[in-house]
């Protein structure tokens, strides 16, 4: 072997000899140094939150948006390589059409990460392809309820109360553990989501960053939304105050 | 386009000329057929079973080609149990019309069925499904279909009421088709019924001599005729 190494980490199809797969562990970096994405699964809804780090200041706001919507009632948030992103969102929005084509209903969450799982998964078999490089979030209220998933790049995946992935996730975990999140209100948790991305964002302060939040809950009809302008605003707004007065 | 005539059956095709019905009550559905299959005047099959089980607590009524209505069936079935091992629990009455549907329509010029899908799911209870010839969808508290099914229509119309319970519900249906198959050459036999809820399906049989009785008729002619003879001729008398 000319290059340098094991050779181990060439390909998705090869494991080392402790059964690792290296190429999926390097995808994991990849979420790793993106910014933070959040999925708060509460009483009547979930609410996604995305810290999107913003490379150059000549970037029109709201570029590359990094919530996606999947179906009517289903919203993804992805952490990692941007264009992956879309990639999965574009075949979730597949399989939630072929499932409204099949069945004339709307699909559950659970099927669809149960399909992108798959989706995910097929790109760790071969050494023509590459692993996805992100996490994904996937957040819906559902017939039974509110739902929120996460894939990750090996292609599985996990139903939680609240997720977190990228760079800040340790820090978002903690503070999501802190939060009655079976209690909390779609519009409460939009104020807990802000304050937790601006809070998680301070180790990586010197980059610009954009807040992107949406939701689903009773005030968007159960349907996947930005969440309103005054709201955002507010949580903004009280998601910096009480950066300061915690500073203190 | 040119379209086949899927009304017309191929030579010795087995025929559902049938009464099928299916009918919502409190918490179940209550469905049943006539039991006769016909290839032309010939009775193919007398105890037909025409209440085709496609998942747990999800029955179809099938009428129209029998083989046709037996291949949309199995495939239906397939899929319901491919959905339920996939999804982990049961599917809904409507998914399992949403299967027959689509392949009903899709097919439309060669399919000749005309299906009733009935059942009870955890999400809404019992409800039943219509799927006539063109391979539309719709739900109603109550369904009929067949060539028998034109005769009661009246009699339906006048006699079904919201809020039955299920032995009311299986009396209409048990004299519903009674009525048809009493008056469609193409149905006969027996009645099969099967009443569907939460807690199991439990599978009724009226043999041919237990039919309910309507009116039977008289022969209206005959009995004229013994009234005009009526008056008493007497021979004239002669000396």
């Amino acid at each position: 072997m000319t290059s340098i190494g094991t050779g181990y980490d060439l390909s998705a199809s090869t494991y080392s000899p402790d059964g690792r797969i290296f190429q999926v562990e390097y995808a994991n970096k990849a979420v790793e140094n993106s910014g933070t994405a959040i999925g708060l699964k509460v009483k009547d809804g979930v609410v996604l939150a995305v810290e999107k780090l913003v490379h150059s200041k000549l970037l029109v706001p709201g570029a590359n948006r990094r919530i996606q919507t999947v179906d009517r009632h289903i919203g993804l948030a992805t952490a990692g390589l941007p264009a992956d992103g879309r990639t999965v969102a574009n075949r979730a929005r597949d399989e939630a059409a072929n499932h409204r084509d099949t069945y004339r209903s709307p699909p559950p969450l659970k099927t669809i990460a149960d399909r992108l799982g798959h989706f995910v998964q097929m790109y760790t078999l071969y050494s023509s392809v590459r692993p996805f490089g992100i996490s994904t979030i996937l957040g819906a209220v559902d017939k039974d309820g509110p739902a929120l998933y996460v894939i990750e790049p090996s292609g599985v995946f996990y139903g939680y109360h609240g997720a977190a992935v990228g760079k800040g996730r340790q820090l978002a975990k903690t503070e999501l553990e802190k939060l009655k999140l079976s209690e909390l209100t779609a519009r409460e948790a939009v104020m807990e989501a802000a304050r937790i991305i601006y809070l998680v964002h301070e180790d990586a302060k010197e980059k610009e960053f954009e807040l992107e939040m949406s939701w689903i809950g009773p005030e968007s009809n159960g349907h996947h939304v930005a969440v309103p302008k005054d709201l955002f605003d507010a949580a903004e707004a009280s998601a910096r105050e009480a950066l300061v007065s915690g500073l203190e | 386009m040119e379209r086949i005539d899927f009304q017309q059956l191929k030579a010795g095709e087995v025929n559902l000329g049938t009464s099928i019905m299916a009918v919502q009550f409190s918490n179940g559905v209550v469905i049943g057929a006539d039991s006769r299959t016909t290839t032309g005047s010939y009775i193919a099959n007398r105890v037909t079973d025409k209440l085709t089980h496609v998942h747990d607590r999800v029955y179809c009524c099938r009428s129209g080609s029998a083989a046709d209505t037996q291949a949309v069936a199995d495939i239906v079935h397939y899929n319901l149990q491919l959905y339920s091992q996939s999804a982990g629990s049961p599917p809904t009455v409507h998914t399992a019309a949403s299967l027959f549907q689509k392949i009903c329509y899709e097919n439309k010029d060669g399919l000749s069925a005309g299906i009733i899908v009935a059942g009870w799911d955890k999400e809404i209870g019992p409800s039943v499904y219509n799927i006539p010839l063109g391979g539309g969808l719709f739900r109603q508290p109550w369904a009929i279909g067949g060539s028998g099914s034109t005769y009661v229509y009246g009699y339906c119309d006048a006699t079904y009421q919201e809020g039955w319970g299920r032995d009311e519900t299986v009396n209409f249906v048990k004299n519903t088709l009674s009525l048809a198959m009493s008056r469609d050459g193409s149905s006969g036999g027996v009645i099969r019924m099967c009443v569907i809820t939460e807690a199991g399906v439990e599978r009724l049989f009226i043999p041919g001599n237990e039919l309910p009785k309507f009116w039977q008729g008289t022969e209206v002619l005959s009995a004229l005729k013994s009234k005009a003879l009526d008056p008493q001729v007497v021979p004239m008398a002669v000396e």
